[in-house]
């Protein structure tokens, strides 16, 4: 069997150690800080995107939630400008009311007035009226009339009205 | 034991290409030296060009290398504990020289220096001496307990001890044997079978031919199985190195 040939064992070991140790320097000095480097670089990468990602986000959020705020905010005054609105109209409706009310009132005070005087007016004429027909007929019946008492009598008939 | 000229052990002759002497010392370049330094140009090769590029998304040798790195940075970190990183260069070393000797012994008429006991045997020592070092340099002499298993009644440490120690000073030529008798039981299988088909020529040599592309299938899944054997129990082993306490 070859493999127990023991005068070829000292070159086998002097070669498997020589080529053992550049093997590993190559690799322990070249390849492995090569592919760790790479294999960091990527890990580094991807947790510093991951971060970004993460940093975005809150931006969004922070922006969202000022949206929010603006919003809100936006609708209290909308609310308080409409309140505002409101009264002021009430106010003005209620001022336009009262001074119609006050015309109207003042009016129907002269229209009372008025009616007041003409019914006086016509209530005198009519005693006049009276008076006159009453002496007229007087007159004719009895062929002579007295101006005084015949208005004594019509007044006295209209006091009993 | 080799006579005849198609011996199925033929295979694993040394032959000296360039012929060295250093005090006496037979140190020639033989079949074997140079398939070691063509694994560990090819391994080289694989690793540097495929992170040649240094892309963020990986290519596919790129994938290939950073896959390799991670599933050995796993192995250890799974089997010795986070304290085994700072063995990973001499593991990661190990899983390559084994791997690519192995896969390119798997080439007609290449030479397999893994299929040689004295280096399975080196590689099995010096991993057995440097997990050794660094169990006494770590724990001190606190590196006995490993072979003191805990919660064991007092009499069993009679016979348990001498068996663990027994088994600790196994543990080099049981990882050298591995390796070394898959690959020479592989590789003479497969000459043993080439045989065949040649003796049994064209009308009958399709049947141990179908066999023998089997078989091609299986040794190259040996080849990688043993390389990855070898570093996870030298994983394991440097665990026990670090942590002795059963």
């Amino acid at each position: 069997m070859p493999q127990l040939a023991a005068e070829t064992f000292a070159s086998q070991l002097i070669w498997l150690a020589i080529t053992f140790v550049v093997l590993y320097l190559i690799m322990s000095r070249v390849v492995i800080p090569r592919i760790g480097g790479i294999l960091e670089d990527r890990e580094a990468r991807i947790r510093g995107d991951l971060d970004k990602a993460e940093e975005l986000k809150a931006d969004a959020d922070e922006a969202m939630a000022e949206y929010e705020s603006r919003l809100a905010s936006a609708r209290t005054s909308a609310n308080e400008i409409i309140g505002e609105m409101k009264a002021t109209m009430a106010a003005e409706t209620e001022k336009r009311r009262q001074e119609i009310d006050a015309e109207l009132s003042k009016r129907q005070a002269e229209a009372e007035t008025k009616i007041a005087e003409q019914r006086d007016s016509a209530l005198e004429s009519l005693d006049e009226v009276a008076t006159r027909a009453t002496a007229a007929l007087v007159e004719r019946l009895s062929g002579s009339a007295d101006q005084d008492r015949v208005a004594k009598a019509v007044a006295s008939v209209g006091e009993g009205r | 034991m080799a006579a005849g000229g198609h011996s199925p052990l033929e295979q694993f002759e040394i032959k000296q290409l360039i012929p060295l002497n250093a005090g006496g010392i037979d140190i020639s370049f033989t079949n074997s030296a140079l398939w070691m330094v063509i694994a560990i140009a090819a391994a080289t090769l694989l690793l540097t060009l495929g992170m040649r590029g240094r892309a963020m998304v990986p290519g596919r040798l790129q994938s290939v290398a950073e896959i390799s790195y991670e599933f050995i940075a796993n192995m250890i970190r799974d089997n010795a504990g986070s304290g085994g990183k700072p063995y990973f260069p001499f593991l990661f070393t190990l899983f390559f020289f084994i791997l690519f000797c192995n896969l390119l012994g798997m080439i007609p008429y290449s030479f397999t220096p893994t299929s040689h006991i004295i280096v399975t045997f080196g590689m099995a020592f010096i991993v057995f001496i440097g997990v050794t070092i660094i169990g006494f340099a770590k724990n001190g002499l606190g590196f006995i307990r490993l072979f003191v298993p805990s919660g064991v009644p007092i009499p069993l440490l009679f016979i348990l001890v001498p068996i663990e120690i027994i088994s600790y000073f196994v543990r080099p030529i049981s990882l050298s044997l591995r390796l070394f008798a898959n690959m020479m039981a592989g590789h003479t299988m497969l000459k043993v079978f080439g045989g065949f088909v040649i003796s049994l020529g064209f009308v009958a040599g399709w049947a141990p031919l179908a066999f023998l592309v089997a078989l091609t299938g299986l040794e190259i899944g040996i080849a990688m199985l043993q390389a990855y054997v070898f570093t996870i129990l030298s994983c394991l082993y440097l665990h026990d190195a670090l942590h002795p306490g059963h």
